[in-house]
C-alpha cells in the first residue's frame, strides 16, 4: 500500500527529474568539458588538452588573473572571518540574551539583507561610501563583503545554536564556570559545526560576488568575478572556461565541507 | 556570618512571580545538614522552580534563601557551593566522561592533574572507571545518570540538588538507583534535595518530604507522617491510595472524634486541630488498614456487599459497596490469602477499620 504514495512512481517523475537536472547542470558541464578543449574556439572540439589551464597561469592575462585571485581570496578570507565573528556574537545575543524588546526586530534586521535585491544593496553601499567620502579600493570591497556576508554566516550559526539546550551552559555555571568560561568551554565547542559552516558559506558568497563588488571596487582593483567579466567583454576565450571550472571546483569543495561539518552532530 | 549549626538550606518567605503568575506563594522551609530532603508534587507545583532558585538559575521575587546561614540571593550560580543533577543530565557531549566529571574542579582552579585524579575516584565510586575515555553519547541512560551524579559530587558541594534525575530510567533501573542514591547520600554526608513527582520514589528515599501543590507546601514531614497522617485532601489523595469518606463530626471526647457517614454508618478516629464538632470533612482510610469479615467485629464494622476483586500481584484489592452509595477499597496481602476468607462478588461482608487508621482531613 505504501508504494502507491511513493513519489517515485508518479507518472512523469523520471522525465521531470532529468529535465531539472539538465537545466541546472548542462551549462556547467559544457563549460567544464570545453575548458579541456585543445582548440582556441569555444565551440569546436579538437581534442583533450590542458593548454587553457596553463594559459591561465602563464598566458597573456595571467598577471591580471593572479592579482584578481589573490584579491578575491584575501577578501573572502577576511570578510568571512569578520562576518562569522559578528554573526556568532549576534546569534549569542539574540538567542541567549533572554527576552528583550527588540529580539524579533533584531532577527529580522539581520536576515533582511538576504531578501533585498543585490543591486539595491550595491547601489546603497556605493552611495554610502560616496556620502562619507570613502575612496573606493580594496578596502571598500572588503567592508561591503563583510556587511553582506553577515546574514549568510548568521543562519547556520543561529540554526545550530537553537538546537543546543541552555541546560549545558547552566550545568557549566552550576559547576563553577563563569559566564565567559561557560561560553568558551561549552557553548562555543558545541556551536563549532555551525560556525565553520557559516564561515564557509560566507567565504563562498564573498568569493562569488560580482554585483556589489563591481559597484564598490576602485579603478584597477579586480576580484576574480570582475576580472572574468572584464575579460569576457572582449570575447569569450577558453581560458575563462578553465578559470570558471577551477572556481566551480573550489565552490563545490567548500559547500561539501560546509555540509559535512554541519551534519556532524556533536550533541550526540 | 556562617553558623556551624545552621540549617543547610533555609528558605524564608520566598515568593516567585513571573509577571502576573505566581509560581511560589511565600514558602518557608528549613533543610537540615545531612538530610535527604524531597520536594514532591505534580508538575507545575513549583518544586523545580524552588530548586532552581536554590541553584541560582531563578531569582527570588521576595524573601530570602540561606545556605548554612549565609544569604545566597546575590551570588551567581557559579559562586554557590551547590551542584545540580539535571533531569536530562546535561553532560557535555564534546567532552569525555572523565573531562565531564573533572570540569567542576577545573573551574574551581584546581590543577588538571588533581581534577583528573578526583574524577577517577568519583568514577570508581559510581563503578564507571572503564568508561572514563568515552563520550557521554556512548553510554546507556543509566550510565549517563551515574556520570551526572559523579560530576555533581566531584567538587564536594555542600548541597546536592537533584531535579527528577531518575525519571528517564526504566522501572528496574530506577529502583536500583533509588537505593544507590540513598547509600551515596549516607556515605558522603552531603545534603540532598531531591525533586520528584513520583510519590513512591519520595517515600523510599527521603528523610523528610515537602508535598507541594499550586506553589505551596501542603505538608512537610517524614515519609511515615505524610503517609499515615496526611493533613489535607491533596496530600491524602496524592500520596498512595486511599479511601476518602465524607463524614460529619458528631462528637469529640478525649481526643477521639465520633463521626457518621451516609447510610447510617458511624466511625471514630483521632481528633485533629482545625476540625470541630459539626464539621463536614473528609476521612481518609488507607485500603490496607481495612479488613473484611463475615461477621461484624465490634460496633464500628460497616456492612456491605463485595463488588469485585482486583489482583495486583502482591496484593488483592476488594471493592465493597456500602449502603448509601459509599464504595470502599480494601486491600489484603496476597500472602495472607490462605488464612483469610475469600469473599465472592455479591457476598455480604463487614468492613472493619484498624484502630487509629482513620485520619480527618483539614479542608
Amino acid at each position: 500500500m505504501a508504494k502507491r504514495y511513493d513519489l517515485r512512481v508518479y507518472p512523469g517523475f523520471r522525465a521531470v527529474t532529468f529535465l531539472c537536472l539538465f537545466v541546472l547542470y548542462a551549462p556547467l558541464v559544457v563549460v567544464m568539458v570545453y575548458s579541456f578543449n585543445a582548440s582556441p574556439s569555444i565551440t569546436n572540439w579538437e581534442g583533450l588538452s590542458l593548454r587553457w589551464y596553463a594559459d591561465v597561469f602563464t598566458g597573456p592575462e595571467s598577471a591580471k588573473f593572479k592579482a584578481a585571485a589573490r584579491n578575491s581570496f584575501v577578501i573572502a578570507l577576511v570578510a568571512a572571518s569578520v562576518a562569522t565573528a559578528i554573526a556568532t556574537l549576534s546569534a549569542t545575543a539574540i538567542l541567549r540574551g533572554g527576552r528583550f524588546r527588540l529580539r524579533l526586530v533584531s532577527f529580522g534586521l539581520i536576515s533582511l539583507p538576504l531578501m533585498v535585491p543585490e543591486i539595491v544593496t550595491a547601489v546603497a553601499t556605493l552611495i554610502f561610501f560616496n556620502a562619507i567620502g570613502f575612496d573606493r579600493g580594496l578596502l571598500t570591497i572588503l567592508l561591503a563583503h563583510i556587511a553582506f556576508c553577515i546574514p549568510f554566516a548568521y543562519l547556520p550559526i543561529a540554526a545550530r545554536m537553537q538546537g543546543i539546550e541552555d541546560t549545558y551552559e547552566q550545568a557549566a555555571m552550576d559547576l563553577y564556570a563563569t559566564r565567559r568560561q561557560a561560553f568558551v568551554r561549552v557553548l562555543l565547542p558545541l556551536m563549532m559545526p555551525g560556525i565553520v559552516s557559516g564561515f564557509l558559506l560566507a567565504f563562498i558568497v564573498s568569493l562569488d560576488d560580482f554585483i556589489i563588488t563591481n559597484f564598490v571596487k576602485g579603478a584597477g582593483v579586480e576580484t576574480l568575478p570582475t576580472a572574468i567579466f572584464g575579460s569576457v567583454k572582449q570575447g569569450i576565450r577558453p581560458n575563462i572556461m578553465a578559470i570558471s571550472t577551477m572556481l566551480l571546483a573550489v565552490s563545490v569543495v567548500m559547500v561539501t565541507l560546509s555540509w559535512l561539518i554541519s551534519r556532524r552532530d556533536t550533541t550526540r | 556570618m556562617s553558623d556551624e549549626r545552621a540549617a543547610a538550606i533555609d528558605v524564608r518567605d520566598a515568593v516567585k512571580r513571573y509577571g502576573d503568575f505566581t509560581a511560589l506563594k511565600r514558602i518557608s522551609l528549613s533543610i537540615a545538614d545531612n538530610e535527604f530532603f524531597t520536594l514532591l508534587g505534580p508538575s507545575g507545583c513549583g518544586k523545580t522552580t524552588l530548586l532552581r532558585m536554590i541553584a541560582g538559575f531563578e531569582d527570588v521575587t521576595e524573601g530570602a534563601i540561606f545556605l548554612f546561614g549565609d544569604e545566597i540571593e546575590t551570588l551567581p550560580p557559579h559562586k554557590r557551593p551547590v551542584n545540580t543533577v539535571f533531569q536530562n543530565y546535561a553532560l557535555f557531549p564534546h567532552m569525555t566522561v572523565q573531562e565531564n566529571v573533572g570540569f567542576g574542579l577545573e573551574m574551581l582552579g584546581r590543577s588538571r592533574a588533581e581534577a583528573r585524579a578526583r574524577a577517577g575516584e568519583m568514577l570508581e565510586m559510581v563503578q564507571l572507571s572503564q568508561f572514563a575515555a568515552r563520550k557521554p553519547a556512548q553510554l546507556s541512560g543509566g550510565q549517563q545518570q551515574r556520570v551526572a551524579l559523579a560530576r555533581a559530587l566531584a567538587p564536594q558541594p555542600k548541597v546536592l540538588l537533584l531535579d527528577e534525575p531518575l525519571s528517564a530510567l526504566d522501572l528496574k533501573l530506577r529502583k536500583a538507583m533509588q537505593l544507590e542514591l540513598k547509600h551515596l547520600q549516607r556515605d558522603t554526608g552531603i545534603t540532598f534535595i531531591f525533586v520528584t513527582h513520583d510519590q513512591e520514589e519520595a517515600l523510599t528515599m527521603s528523610d523528610r518530604i515537602a508535598v507541594m501543590s499550586a506553589g505551596e507546601v501542603q505538608q512537610l514531614g517524614t515519609a511515615r507522617d505524610i503517609y499515615e497522617r496526611p493533613r489535607n485532601m491533596f496530600v491524602a489523595d496524592f500520596i498512595g491510595e486511599t479511601n476518602l469518606l465524607e463524614v460529619h463530626v458528631d462528637r469529640i471526647a478525649e481526643g477521639r472524634a465520633l463521626c457518621h457517614l451516609g447510610g447510617g454508618h458511624a466511625l471514630s478516629c483521632d481528633a485533629v486541630d482545625g476540625v470541630g464538632v459539626g464539621a463536614r470533612v473528609h476521612l481518609s482510610v488507607r485500603p490496607e488498614r481495612l479488613a473484611l469479615s463475615a461477621a461484624a467485629q465490634g460496633d464500628e464494622s460497616l456492612a456491605g456487599t463485595v463488588r469485585e476483586h482486583v489482583f495486583v500481584g502482591t496484593d488483592i484489592t476488594t471493592l465493597v459497596d456500602l449502603a448509601g452509595g459509599i464504595s470502599l477499597r480494601v486491600r489484603s496481602a496476597n500472602s495472607a490469602r490462605a488464612s483469610a476468607q475469600m469473599f465472592e462478588p455479591g457476598a455480604a461482608v463487614h468492613v472493619t477499620m484498624e484502630q487509629g487508621a482513620g485520619r480527618l482531613l483539614v479542608d
